[in-house]
């Protein structure tokens, strides 16, 4: 942003379920071009705060700013066409169409057409497009093959594709690498980070792997019972013993 | 593949169509007219079933149409079908579009029994309020006219006629499913969750759909009047709503044309099966029923397309499982 406006401004938001503090007065800025991981342990508060961002839950106090616009209160369909997308920890892929045909969905609701009923979702522009981005992704060879036939890993960038697919201004992702084997997890972060890197979207990810996020991501927060304990740098970060014994149980 | 199978069926079915009048004896071409009716309001029952939703209220926009014609014909003696196709089809989507409101907000369960609820309110004041309706007696069709040429039901001109509605219906609804919203649809029983998640709305989906298939049971019901020449409450009943779901199973409904299927077979079934074994022609509908759902449950759609990869993919010299 040129006039410096934060892309995404969270104050005071605060959400509990019954006792637990999931979101705890969070106080987020994420500035244009960022790349931030989110560490935290289970019930840290990490994907809490994406269903926050997302209007998926309301919170009982505090503001969300999307671009300076106030989006507290909005569900996440509105939130999504404002410029928000995000993949989710179990991807969330239309399992009955082919692996293009997802993709042509998603471009088709950004076009603003996605209740046409008289043109065809394939058109020409439209299917190439669908196709450069599934090349992006390295899923191309699967384009015109069922869902079910894609690995783990597959599906988890399908499910990425489809927000990217929407052109979004933020983009979240929730585990981008879980249920991912091992030898997997740094390749489908090498396929991703480029292509936000390249396209310069904002992305907030959030992670377990303290590898993926101190490989990846250029600027950490580490979230504890609701609250962000630290912010900054990978390096520093996760050498903090604060961190390291709330993300990790030990020092 | 199955686009190539999808067309090829187009035009088999539509050649054959034409020329069974000239084919078959002329009770034929009477059951034909029937199923094509029948055919044109399975195929809104179909639309939702690929979404993994039924409905078994179908039958509120049939009668709509049916009754169109029956207050047409009462009211201003007016029997022309080519202003009262449109003119039901207008009335069927209007009715859509208020039950619609609320049929939006449910699924599973609750959808397929509210609607069966609205199109027992229908019947039930179609029953009740004889001095307008005619009660139980219902109102009377009588022979339609095509820009004042008589068109009686049983006739071929007026299988000719329906014939040409079903092929434009076809038309549209084949538009519809190869449409963002048409996928949107069917995506629509696999994940709502992304469909939110894309800045669509999973009701606005549900709704639009919900108005097609008003206008498409409007026009059936239409047909139907005239075809049959009486209009009655039982139009609106459960019974017939059922009967859409199980042509709609019985046809399948993976390819435009397995409502088609659905409803030809239904018809011959039904007629044979009640001349044959007039006291268990039902029991001979739930039997095939039981048959296609255990062996075949994507119905004689799903048995074609079958053959058809068989005995296309000999003529191919390629294979398919």
């Amino acid at each position: 942003m040129s006039d410096g406006t934060p892309i995404l401004q969270t104050e005071d938001v605060t959400r509990f379920f019954g006792m637990v503090a999931a979101a705890d007065g969070l106080d987020v800025r994420v500035d244009q071009g960022d790349l931030v991981g989110i560490v935290g342990a289970n019930g840290s508060g990490k994907t809490t705060f994406l269903n926050l961002v997302t209007g998926y839950l309301k919170p009982e106090r505090g503001r969300i700013l999307f671009m300076g616009r106030d989006t507290t209160g909005l569900p996440p369909r509105k939130i999504t066409k404002l410029g928000v997308a995000r993949s989710f920890q179990i991807p969330q892929i239309y399992t009955g169409l082919s692996v293009q045909e997802n993709v042509l969905l998603s471009l088709a609701a950004q076009e603003g057409e996605s209740t046409g009923f008289w043109q065809p979702l394939y058109r020409s522009r439209r299917s190439e497009e669908a196709l450069e981005t599934l090349e992006r992704f390295g899923l191309k060879t699967y384009a015109n093959r069922p869902v079910s036939v894609l690995p783990e890993g597959g599906r988890k960038l399908l499910d990425i594709a489809l927000s990217f697919a929407l052109k979004p201004t933020l983009l979240l992702m929730d585990e981008p690498t879980s249920g991912v084997s091992i030898e997997d997890k740094f390749q489908v972060m090498d396929t991703l980070v480029p292509i936000l890197e390249e396209t310069n979207i904002t992305t907030i990810f959030v992670e377990h792997d303290m590898d993926v996020v101190h490989r990846y991501g250029r600027r950490v927060l580490a979230f504890d019972n609701g609250k962000v304990i630290a912010d900054g740098q990978p390096q520093t970060v996760l050498a903090d013993p604060k961190v390291r014994m709330a993300v990790l149980g030990r020092e | 593949m199955v686009h190539k199978h999808a067309l090829y069926m187009a035009l088999v079915s539509t050649v054959v169509l034409v020329v069974a009048p000239w084919s078959f004896p002329t009770w034929v071409t009477f059951i034909l007219t029937k199923a094509l009716f029948i055919y044109i309001g399975v195929q809104g029952v179909a639309l939702f079933l690929r979404a993994g939703m039924v409905t078994f209220g179908h039958a509120l926009f049939y009668a709509t149409g049916a009754y169109t014609v029956g207050f047409s014909v009462k009211w201003f003696g007016f029997r022309d079908v080519l202003l009262l196709v449109p003119l039901g089809a207008l009335v069927g989507l209007i009715m859509a579009a208020l039950v619609g409101l609320i049929m939006a907000r449910y699924r599973g369960v609750f959808f397929a029994m509210l609607n069966l609820a609205f199109s027992m309110i229908l019947f039930a004041a179609l029953l009740k309020f004889y001095r307008v309706t005619g009660g139980t007696d219902g109102l009377a069709a009588g022979t339609a006219t095509f820009l004042g040429i008589p068109l009686p039901g049983s006739s071929f001109k007026f299988y000719y006629f329906t014939l040409a509605i079903a092929v434009m219906v076809t038309y549209v609804v084949h538009r519809f499913l190869a449409s963002p919203l048409g996928y949107f649809l069917r995506a629509l029983g696999d994940n709502e969750i992304r469909i939110e998640y894309s800045g669509e709305s999973v009701r606005r989906v549900i709704y639009l759909t919900y108005i097609l298939t008003g206008g498409l049971g409007g026009v059936s019901g239409v047909l139907a009047a005239f075809t049959i020449g009486h209009i009655v409450p039982e139009d609106a009943f459960w019974i017939q709503s059922g009967e859409f779901v199980f042509v709609a199973i019985l046809g399948g409904f993976e390819g435009v044309l397995g409502p088609l299927l659905g409803a030809i077979a239904f018809e011959f079934i039904q007629n044979y099966a009640s001349k044959w074994f007039p006291l268990a022609w039902q029991m001979t509908l739930g039997g095939i029923m039981l048959l296609i759902i255990l062996f075949r449950p994507g119905g004689l759609w799903a048995i074609y397309e079958w053959m058809a990869g068989r005995f296309g993919g000999k003529l191919d010299g390629t294979t398919h499982v």
